[in-house]
């Protein structure tokens, strides 16, 4: 029986069966994660010619490459022959890839370029065995992958998030951004509990009040951000920002505001091989953005790090926290960036094990009253339009739901 | 050094390292704190093979201020997954002296088997972790302790104890 979806997802709330139906989740890899674009990788994770990473598009193995001509490539994870995959590890540089199953050797572009034995067969068509390559394009480094060959070109997608993610990308500190390596964790519950999340900072100050006890004064100051002039705005798509912290919003604007002192022994630092320009610029890239753009359904931009979503089953989700510093930077402001991830991020952060228990406990709420009870996103609803100055307005998970809603009675 | 000599260190060392365990079991973290000398590092890769812990991605990379600030996050009752923290035991064994540094301070590696329950499941975190243990009279204190979780570079849960 397919369920009424527009039923489920009304303008300020949505159903408790979003959370627990294993049918709509079904419907739901289906209708939206097999068919609009879902972010895969990071240009940086694949500097050079050959190099390779192994990911998912939901539940599909996927190999993400730069191909011999340089071209970014994603293709399934998966032997033409009888089904194997071809990479296990993490990464790799090679010039083509061989099944170690029975040896059917791949070229980088996805094409059949031998095999062991061919006479064995009668009237083999090499051409009829490529790698089945998804549709792959990137955005500022950034790069999707969709099955859906009718989905619209990626930057139209991304529409007017696209000038938050050119302010995310500022936090290079005048280099190209680079994954610094990530924090990987699961959760159990459904993966639109964390979809919600990223774009919630009426959460905050209660969830990560340990965080926030563990700052000093001026750090704390700026995670204070209730009452800060922060606003969130829907950008179309299911897309959103929050912005937290808007004088963080431009990192290269106030660039001859003193530095502040926390930052004083790095700012030294920095001054042994950087001008005083640099070192500013650096120096206020290095905590990042003061703002989460949130890209349905499985990327944020969030302050400082990717935040990737992966749903696993309608009551298992998979978290990437995806650190991200200045490629070719200096090792110190990378070093500063490394130990802030390592603060609130990941399993064993100050913030992430919080944020998991609440959404486990979402989880666990919602065997209760499934009917009765609905999940409100009714926040900040006058302030839609306007966006008026309320960073805990819920305007981004009506955003996200409302394109869920799109997509799912499609 | 002398075999009995090295043998009497490892013994010593174990019991050191069994008592950790215990004081981590028994979430006693302000014994636990004790145990350091002030420059002492705690750190938890994410790569189980990482040497170059400054310049990459760890789960917690402490010296003194960080553990204190998270022993203080997981007993002042402002953290809602330490309000109901994991029950954990630990098993330590296979204990070997890999050496000594400079300073004569022991090197050594264990196995460490660890089991957390919370909301009705069991989990299980499985590492190798390397020591550097100075002798203080006839005790130790913790230069440094490496615990390299064998899934580090996979995907791991939201964890409210210290492995
Ligand atoms: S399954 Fe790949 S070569 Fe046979
Ligand atoms: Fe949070």
């Amino acid at each position: 029986m397919t369920r009424d979806y527009s039923a489920l997802v009304k303008d300020d709330r949505v159903h408790t069966a979003l959370y627990t139906d294993p049918a709509i989740f079904e419907d739901e890899i289906d209708r939206i994660v097999n068919t609009t674009w879902v972010w895969v990788a990071h240009d940086s994770e694949l500097p050079n010619k050959n190099d390779w990473i192994t990911t998912h598009v939901g539940r599909q193995p996927v190999i993400v490459n730069r191909d011999k001509a340089g071209t970014v490539r994603v293709m399934l994870n998966r032997c033409r022959h009888r089904g194997a995959t071809i990479c296990e590890a993490k990464k790799g540089n090679a010039p083509g890839f061989v099944c170690p199953y029975h040896a059917w050797t791949y070229g980088t572009d996805g094409t059949l370029k031998g095999l062991p034995l061919p006479k064995g067969y009668k009237d083999f068509d090499k051409g009829d065995y490529t790698l089945v390559n998804l549709r792959a394009e990137s955005y500022r480094g950034l790069i999707f992958a969709t099955f859906n060959q009718d989905a619209p070109p990626l930057e139209e997608f991304l529409g007017r998030a696209r000038p938050w993610i050119d302010l995310f990308l500022k936090q290079g500190g005048g280099y190209p951004v680079k994954v610094l390596g990530e924090h990987k964790f699961t959760f159990p519950g459904n993966w639109k509990i964390q979809l919600e999340n990223t774009t919630d900072a009426y959460h905050f100050p209660i969830v990560h009040k340990s965080f926030l006890s563990s700052l000093d004064g001026d750090t704390g100051e700026l995670f204070s951000f209730m009452d800060a002039g922060g606003y969130v705005e829907d950008l179309g798509n299911g897309h959103s920002v929050m912005v937290m912290i808007p004088e963080l919003v431009d990192l290269e604007e106030n660039l001859d505001e003193p530095i502040p002192e926390r930052f004083a022994e790095l700012a030294d630092e920095l001054r042994a091989e950087h001008s005083e320009d640099e070192v500013r610029r650096i120096v206020r890239a290095v905590t990042g953005s003061g703002f989460n753009v949130n890209l349905f359904p499985n990327l944020a931009c969030s302050m400082a790090f990717f935040r990737v979503l992966r749903p696993l089953s309608v009551e298992e989700t998979e978290v990437r926290h995806i650190a991200i510093g200045m490629d070719g930077g200096p090792a110190a402001a990378n070093r500063a960036r490394l130990r802030l991830h390592e603060h609130f991020q990941g399993p064993m952060g100050f913030g992430t094990p919080d944020d998991a228990e609440a959404w486990e406990r979402v989880q666990r709420g919602s065997q209760a009253g499934e009917d009765s009870v609905w999940i409100m996103l009714n926040r900040g609803e006058d302030k839609t339009e306007s966006n008026a100055g309320d960073v805990t307005a819920e305007t981004g998970m009506r955003a996200a739901y409302q394109m869920w809603k799109r997509m799912m009675t499609a | 050094m002398s075999t009995l000599v090295a043998t009497r260190d490892l013994a010593l060392a174990a019991e050191f390292i069994a008592l950790e365990a215990d004081l981590l079991d028994t979430r006693d973290y302000a014994a636990w704190l004790a145990l350091w000398v002030p420059e002492g590092k705690y750190v938890v890769p994410v790569n189980p093979d990482e040497t170059n812990f400054e310049d990459t991605l760890n789960y917690a990379y402490d010296d003194a201020a960080m553990r204190s600030m998270r022993v203080r996050r997981l007993t002042s009752g402002e953290s809602m997954s330490a309000a109901h923290a994991a029950r954990t035991l630990r098993s330590v064994s296979r204990f070997r002296l890999l050496g000594h540094t400079e300073q004569g301070e022991l090197q050594v590696r264990s196995a460490q088997q660890l089991i957390e329950y919370k909301f009705d499941r069991h989990r299980t975190y499985v590492a190798n972790v390397e020591w550097v243990l100075r002798r203080e009279g006839e005790s130790f204190r913790i230069v440094r302790k490496v615990v390299r979780l064998l899934n580090g570079g996979d995907a791991l849960a939201g964890i409210t104890f210290l492995p």
